[in-house]
């Protein structure tokens, strides 16, 4: 129940960030962080596949309604879902990763960057390849994709660092 | 049948994911052609209740810049009203109207454009497509298809609108283009934004023939009944010739600043019904 509450909280202050401050960075028409992805990172392991699905694409929906553009965080974000159970696939050779949460209190930080890095890398170039919704100038969508993931892979480690050490 | 239920469950992940995505996909096609479906956009009362929430506040602290953007304004409209009137000293004071041709069987208020005072409450222009929502809505008289207009030229047009707020595309948005002209030449072109950067964007179908300098003026065209002809939309910055095209490509420093954008005119065009029901009736 205390996890529920947890998570919606999460949910609730990520859209917020993001519509409300995180939209209106400006630097150069190149820097967009999607730091939202981070609810669908940290969702517990145990999560049913068709609820990451679900929650996933209201995540993607609310934001779109948000900032005008029906369809597109949505398709990126249930994407992010999908993909996440292949991610995650603990190293099976360390036991105490089989167990573990996405979590940096629960990994080494080494193996969290790395899953960060993939989620992130995947949902950026996703979305902003349906923003530009064409292949002309496919060298700067990418360029844009990159730049912004590596903005948001940074403030994710820098906001875990934070406020999930053990 | 059973099989058919048992290759379902074993893929069914996979078959939800499609069908979100083939979902997405719709919506996101669907608002590329303007289909706009109501409710899904930031018009709607919870979404513009946050932020005009948050524009509230936020406002505070650029109280004193917004005052010094009315007050710079507004002397420069007393100036050109100023000019008017010595310019048409028997005349009624009214600018605009007294740019057009003035119809007698019309009431005498009846100047072709109206202007409604609006406040952003959000604005982007960081995406690919950028969009404003402004605290006015359908009870203020605001319909789709009306221009906004900054203190420094055009911002954007209106596309949906519910009772109280209403949102649309601002110029920069590379789904929509502006129907621009040089001030000097009175020459006809389109202005697109490329995407990449806020304080520019490109004037195309200027052709050859035309003679351009630097720091040329371009504005409305007044083809459309969004915007009124003759609104600001920025400055020839540089141009280039394409090889194997006929037009020149036009780099336009725009006059607004959107990132700084707060009180905003949505413009108003009384004549609007009468030249659609024109267009429509020369097109059957």
């Amino acid at each position: 129940m205390i996890k529920f509450l947890n998570y919606s909280a999460l949910f609730i202050l990520l859209v917020l960030l993001q519509t409300l401050l995180l939209n209106h960075i400006e630097l150069g028409g190149l820097i967009n962080p999607y730091f939202y992805v981070l609810f669908i990172i940290l969702l517990p392991k145990e999560t049913p596949k068709y609820m990451l699905l679900l929650l996933g694409f209201a995540l993607g929906f609310i934001i779109d309604i948000f900032s005008n553009t029906p369809g597109m965080h949505a398709a990126a974000t249930t994407f992010l879902a999908f993909i996440r159970p292949t991610v995650i696939k603990p190293d099976q050779r360390d036991l105490n990763e089989v167990n573990a949460q996405p979590r940096l209190s629960q990994m080494s930080i080494s193996r969290f960057v790395q899953y960060v890095a993939l989620m992130v890398f995947s949902h950026h170039i996703f979305l902003f390849m349906v923003e530009a919704f064409s292949f002309d100038d496919l060298l700067f969508t990418l360029l844009r994709a990159v730049i912004s993931s590596i903005i948001t892979i940074v403030l994710i480690i820098i906001s875990q660092l934070l406020f999930d050490r053990e | 049948m059973k099989n058919l239920f048992k290759f379902l469950f074993r893929y069914y992940f996979v078959i939800m994911f499609l069908m979100l995505e083939t979902f997405c996909f719709v919506l996101l096609i669907r608002y590329n052609n303007y289909q706009h479906i109501t409710y899904i956009n930031s018009s709607n009362v919870i979404t513009a209740g946050i932020y005009e929430r948050w524009q509230a506040g936020r406002n505070y602290l650029s109280l004193q810049k917004t005052n010094a953007a009315l007050a710079t304004e507004n002397a420069l409209l007393r100036n050109q009203i100023e000019q008017m009137s010595i310019k048409y000293s028997d005349a009624p004071v009214m600018p605009v109207r007294l740019l057009r041709h003035v119809d007698d069987s019309l009431p005498a208020n009846s100047a072709r454009y109206e202007f409604i005072a609006a406040k952003v409450i959000n604005i982007t222009v960081n995406k690919q497509s950028n969009y404003l929502t402004l605290d006015v809505g359908r009870d203020d008289g605001i319909l789709p298809d009306m221009g906004v207009i900054g203190p420094d030229g055009v911002v954007g047009m209106i596309t949906d609108v519910s009772s109280h707020y209403s949102t649309g595309p601002t110029v920069l948005n590379k789904r929509w283009r502006v129907s621009a002209k040089m001030k000097k030449s009175n020459d006809f072109g389109s202005l697109t934004w490329g995407g990449a950067d806020s304080r520019h964007a490109e004037l195309n179908e200027i052709p050859f023939h035309v003679e351009l300098a630097v720091g040329d003026t371009v504005i409305t065209s007044g083809f459309s009944s969004v915007f009124p002809e003759g609104v600001m939309i920025g400055t020839v910055e540089n141009f280039d010739v394409n090889s194997g095209a006929n037009f020149y490509k036009i780099n336009v420093l725009l006059s607004s600043d959107f990132g700084a954008v707060t009180y905003v005119n949505v413009v108003r065009d009384n004549h609007r019904d009468e030249l659609t029901q024109l267009n429509r009736t020369q097109n059957d």
